[in-house]
C-alpha cells in the first residue's frame, strides 16, 4: 500500500475528530463478539490494564464545538463547565450506548459527581470512580494506589468474565511504553520543526488515539513523522509558546489553528495528557500493578488536579518544559468555571513573574465561536515576544 | 435587616461566648495555629497538641454576616484570582490583602501550620497550596478519597490512618513540640461522643409537628460548636445539653421553630433544603421562609462538617485514628450523588416534609455539580416537589433578594396546590 501523505493522514483524524458516533470504537467491538468498550475522561487512567482484559479504552471529551446541546443544559447550572453537560448529551442521546463502563478520574469535583450521575442515569453500566493518591510515599500513597488499581482490576474481571493475568498487563504495559514513545518523538518533531507539524494536526492525531486501540494509533504517528518530516513548508517568523490550562474540557479546533494562525507556534502543551502522563517507561516485568503504581508516583506529569508537596517544586514541571522547548512565553487558557485550572493559575503566574517569563490568559468554553478576540490577543502577544527578544 | 430585634436564647448566648474565646486564644500569641478546613477536621488530634484551630470558612462566613465579604472578593479578584472559581477562597484572600484582622478586631498570626484537610472539595488543596504561597508555613496533606461507591472502603479508611501517622502526627509534633499521646486523644474522642448524642437529639427534634427548631438557618448555629473547634471539649457536651433542655421546652409548650424573630407563630409548610445557606443575606433569606410560615427540618448543610444522623456514626475512643478516619470518609460532599439522594429523600420522609428545597451555590461545584439530577430523583423517589434557587455563599452580587422570594412563593403555591389535590409529584419549579 503506497503511504498516506500529511493531507491524508490528518484527513483520516479529522474523520475520527468529527464522528460523535465514536464509529470507528463500535466497529471494534462489533468485530469480534464479546468485545466491551471503557470509556475514560481526562486526565489519567492506566489504559494498560484496560488493554489487557482485551478491550478499548476510549477517551471521552465532551461534545465538542458542533454538538449541540439540547439535553445537557437541564442537568447542569449556567456556572458549571460546559464538558459535563455535553458528555452527558453524548449519553443521552445514545451516543455512548455501546460503551459498556466508564471512568472518572479524580480531577476536580464536577467528574467527580459526574460520576454519581452516571450511576443514576445508568445503573446497569460499569461506573468507577477512579481514585489517585495526593500522598506520594511508596509506603503510604503507594499502597492505597496499588490496593485501588488491584479492586480496578477486579472489577474488569468480572465485566469481562475472566481473569486478567500478570503477563497480559506486561505486554499491555509495553504496548503503550511504545505508543509513549512515539507520542513523545513527534512532540519533539513539532518542538525541532513547529512549522512542519502544526498543532492542529498534531491534536488531531492525538485525538486519534482516544478512539484507536494503541497499536493502530502508534503506527498512525509513525507514519505521520514520516510524511511530515518529508514535507517542505513554509517557516513562519511565529514566537514559542506552551499552552497550558487545557487538560479537561477542550477548546474548538479552530482555537488552536487560531494561535498559531496569529503568530504562536505551541511547542508543548498539555492537552490529551493520558498519551504523556508517565514520564518514563513502565517496567515491563515483574509485578504489573506494583509497577505501574510507581510509575505513577514516581514519575508522572504534573497538573493542577495533583497536590504538590514541595512548594519549591510547585511550576517546575511547566518552567522545564519553557527551557526545554525554548519556549519564549506561555499562554494560560482555562475553561469558564474549570476550578483546577483557575486556581492552580495564579501560582503559576507567580513563578512566571519571577522568571520574567511573560504570559497571557484567555478562558474558552468547547463550544466558544467567536476567534477574532482569541487572534487579536494571541497576535499582541506574539509581536510583544518578538519586540521584546529583537530589542 | 436592620432594626428587627433579634431574640437571643441561653444557649446561643453561650455559644457566642464560646467562639468569642477561641478567636481570643487563636489571636492572643500565647498558642501555635493551624488552618484546617470545616469539614471531617480533627479538631480532637489538633487539641493534643495544644494547637488552635482556626477555619478559614468560618472566617469567610463571619465577613459575610457583617457585610465585608464583598470588598474582599473584590480585592481578590483585582490581584488575578478568576472570577469563577469559590468565593470563600477570595474571601480568604481578600482578608489576607486588608490586613487579616480577625472578628475579635486583633489581627490573625499567621498560621503555624496549614492542616490540608482533603475532604469532600477539591478547591481545599489549591486554597492552602495559595495560602502556602503567603504564608511559607509547613503543610501537610490528609488525603480523603471519596465515598463514590456509597461506602468507604477498607482501603481507603486505611490510607488515612497510614497517613495520620506516617505524616500527620509527625508533623503536628514538629510545630508544636509535645509528644503524641493516644490516651489524650481517647479522651477528647469519648467527650465528643457525649456531645454527638445530644447533638443527634437536636437533629431529630424537628420529627416534632410544630418543629421546635430550624435545621437550616438555626441548625447553622445548632451544628456550631461540633462543627468547629469544641468538639472534644467539656464546653461542647455543656452546650448540647443545654439544647437539648431548651429544645425540650418548647416541644413541652408546643412552640413553634425559633428564628431571630422571636418564635415562627405557625408551621405551613415543612421542608428539606439541600445546600449551604447565602450568608451575605443571610437574615433576609431567614424572613422569607418565616414571613411564609415555612421551617426546615432537615438539611444537608447540617451534614457537611460530618454525618451522624445516617449511619449512627459516633466517634469511637476505642479505635482513636480509625474513627477519624471514618468521619472524614462520612463528610457529607464526600458522598457519592446517590448516597445524597437517598439520605436527603429519607429525610423527606421521616421527617414528614412537604418537599425538597436546593439552594444551589454558584461558588461551589462539590456541593452543586449534579444537583438538577439530585433533584429530579429525589422527586421521583418522594412524590414531593422540588424547588431550585441560585445564589452564593459570601458573594453579595449574586444574592438577588425578588428572584428567591418569586421562586419560594411559587414553589409554596405548588405545595398548597398539591395538598388541595391530595395528588402525587409536581413538577420543579
Ligand atoms: S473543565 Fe475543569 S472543572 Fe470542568 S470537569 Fe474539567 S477539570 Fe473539572
Ligand atoms: S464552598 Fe464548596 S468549593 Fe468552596 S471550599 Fe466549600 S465545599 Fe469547597
Amino acid at each position: 500500500m503506497e503511504a498516506r501523505t500529511v493531507k491524508e493522514i490528518v484527513a483520516f483524524c479529522q474523520g475520527l475528530f468529527d464522528d460523535l458516533d465514536f464509529t470507528r470504537a463500535r466497529e471494534w467491538k462489533a468485530a469480534v463478539p464479546g468485545r466491551k468498550v471503557i470509556g475514560y475522561m481526562p486526565v489519567y487512567v492506566p489504559r494498560e490494564i484496560i488493554h489487557a482484559a482485551g478491550m478499548l479504552p476510549l477517551g471521552i471529551l465532551g461534545g465538542g464545538a458542533d454538538m449541540e446541546v439540547i439535553h445537557g443544559d437541564a442537568y447542569y447550572q449556567s456556572y458549571i463547565c460546559r464538558i459535563p453537560r455535553s458528555t452527558v448529551e453524548l449519553a443521552v442521546t445514545g451516543r455512548l450506548d455501546f460503551v459498556d463502563g466508564m471512568l472518572f478520574p479524580s480531577i476536580c469535583d464536577v467528574i467527580r459527581n459526574l460520576s454519581g450521575i452516571w450511576r443514576i442515569l445508568f445503573k446497569e453500566k460499569y461506573v468507577r470512580y477512579f481514585d489517585a493518591p495526593q500522598n506520594f510515599r511508596e509506603d503510604v500513597g503507594g499502597v492505597f494506589y496499588s490496593n485501588e488499581l488491584r479492586e480496578f482490576r477486579e472489577g474488569l474481571e468480572k465485566l469481562a468474565g475472566r481473569r486478567i493475568a500478570d503477563a497480559e498487563i506486561n505486554a499491555s504495559i509495553e504496548v503503550y511504553n511504545e505508543n509513549r514513545l512515539w507520542v513523545n518523538r513527534v512532540y519533539d518533531f513539532r518542538a525541532d520543526f513547529p512549522w512542519k507539524a502544526p498543532s492542529a494536526e498534531v491534536y488531531l492525531l492525538m485525538r486519534a488515539g482516544m478512539v484507536l486501540p494503541p497499536e493502530e494509533h502508534t503506527l498512525l504517528m509513525r507514519e505521520y513523522l514520516s510524511a511530515a518530516g518529508a514535507q517542505d513548508r513554509p517557516m513562519r517568523d511565529n514566537c514559542r509558546v506552551v499552552l497550558t490550562g487545557v487538560f479537561c474540557e477542550q477548546p474548538p479546533l479552530n482555537l488552536i489553528k487560531s494561535l498559531e494562525i496569529s503568530g504562536c507556534y505551541i511547542v508543548d502543551d498539555d492537552f490529551l495528557l493520558v498519551c504523556r502522563w508517565l514520564l518514563e517507561d513502565v517496567q515491563a516485568d515483574g509485578d504489573p500493578i506494583e509497577n505501574l503504581s510507581r510509575a505513577f508516583l514516581l514519575h508522572s506529569a504534573q497538573t493542577a488536579a495533583k497536590y504538590e508537596a514541595d512548594m519549591e517544586v510547585k511550576g517546575r514541571y511547566l518552567i522545564d518544559a519553557i527551557r526545554r522547548r525554548r519556549a519564549d512565553g506561555v499562554i494560560f487558557a482555562a475553561p469558564s468555571f474549570c476550578d483546577p485550572a483557575l486556581l492552580d493559575q495564579p501560582m503559576m503566574i507567580s513563578r512566571l513573574d519571577a522568571l520574567k517569563i511573560p504570559y497571557i490568559t484567555m478562558q474558552y468554553a468547547e463550544n466558544s465561536g467567536q476567534m477574532q478576540p482569541i487572534r487579536e490577543q494571541s497576535g499582541t502577544f506574539a509581536d510583544s515576544i518578538k519586540l521584546w527578544s529583537s530589542s | 435587616m436592620s432594626g428587627r430585634e433579634v431574640v437571643k436564647s441561653n444557649s446561643q448566648l453561650v455559644q457566642k461566648e464560646m467562639i468569642s474565646r477561641n478567636y481570643d486564644r487563636i489571636t492572643d500569641g500565647n498558642h501555635k495555629v493551624s488552618s484546617t478546613f470545616v469539614p471531617g477536621n480533627l479538631n480532637e488530634l489538633l487539641m493534643c497538641f495544644d494547637i488552635a484551630n482556626n477555619l478559614p470558612e468560618i472566617n469567610a462566613i463571619q465577613n459575610a454576616m457583617r457585610k465585608k465579604s464583598g470588598d474582599m472578593i473584590t480585592e481578590a479578584e483585582r490581584a488575578g484570582h478568576s472570577e469563577d472559581v469559590c468565593t470563600y477562597v477570595k474571601a480568604d484572600i481578600g482578608m489576607m490583602a486588608k490586613g487579616n484582622i480577625a472578628p475579635n478586631g486583633k489581627p490573625f498570626p499567621n498560621p503555624d501550620i496549614l492542616l490540608l484537610s482533603y475532604t469532600g472539595c477539591f478547591t481545599f488543596m489549591k486554597w492552602f497550596e495559595l495560602l502556602r504561597e503567603q504564608y511559607k508555613c509547613p503543610t501537610v496533606m490528609l488525603h480523603v478519597p471519596y465515598a463514590a461507591d456509597g461506602t468507604p472502603t477498607r482501603n481507603m479508611r486505611d490510607y488515612i490512618v497510614r497517613q495520620l501517622k506516617e505524616d500527620v502526627i509527625p508533623a503536628l509534633e514538629k510545630v508544636s513540640g509535645v509528644r503524641f499521646d493516644i490516651d489524650r486523644l481517647r479522651e477528647y474522642l469519648r467527650k465528643s461522643a457525649a456531645a454527638e448524642d445530644d447533638m443527634v437529639w437536636m437533629l431529630e427534634s424537628t420529627k416534632h409537628r410544630p418543629s421546635p427548631i430550624d435545621c437550616y438557618f438555626g441548625g447553622v448555629y445548632y451544628m456550631g460548636p461540633i462543627f468547629t473547634a469544641f468538639r472534644g471539649t467539656d464546653e461542647a457536651i455543656e452546650y448540647y445539653r443545654l439544647l437539648r433542655l431548651e429544645i425540650q421546652e418548647r416541644i413541652d409548650k408546643g412552640l413553634c421553630a425559633q428564628t431571630p424573630e422571636g418564635d415562627m407563630p405557625e408551621e405551613r409548610y415543612r421542608l428539606v433544603v439541600e445546600g449551604p445557606p447565602n450568608w451575605t443575606s443571610f437574615r433576609d433569606f431567614w424572613h422569607m421562609f418565616y414571613e411564609s410560615g415555612a421551617v426546615v427540618v432537615a438539611s444537608s448543610y447540617t451534614k457537611v462538617g460530618g454525618i451522624y444522623d445516617y449511619e449512627g456514626f459516633r466517634h469511637d475512643p476505642d479505635h482513636p485514628l480509625e474513627t477519624m478516619a471514618d468521619y472524614c470518609l462520612g463528610v457529607y460532599t464526600n458522598r457519592s450523588l446517590p448516597t445524597r439522594v437517598d439520605m436527603l429523600a429519607r429525610n423527606i420522609r421521616e421527617y414528614d416534609a412537604d418537599g425538597l428545597l436546593i439552594n444551589s451555590i454558584k461558588s461551589c461545584n462539590s456541593f452543586s455539580a449534579g444537583q438538577l439530577v439530585m433533584m429530579r430523583e429525589i422527586e421521583r423517589i418522594t412524590g414531593k416537589p422540588a424547588a431550585f434557587i441560585e445564589t452564593d455563599l459570601v458573594d453579595p452580587r449574586y444574592f438577588s433578594a425578588a428572584n428567591v422570594k418569586n421562586r419560594l412563593e411559587s414553589y409554596f403555591q405548588m405545595i398548597d396546590q398539591k395538598r388541595r389535590l391530595g395528588g402525587s409529584s409536581a413538577a420543579g419549579v
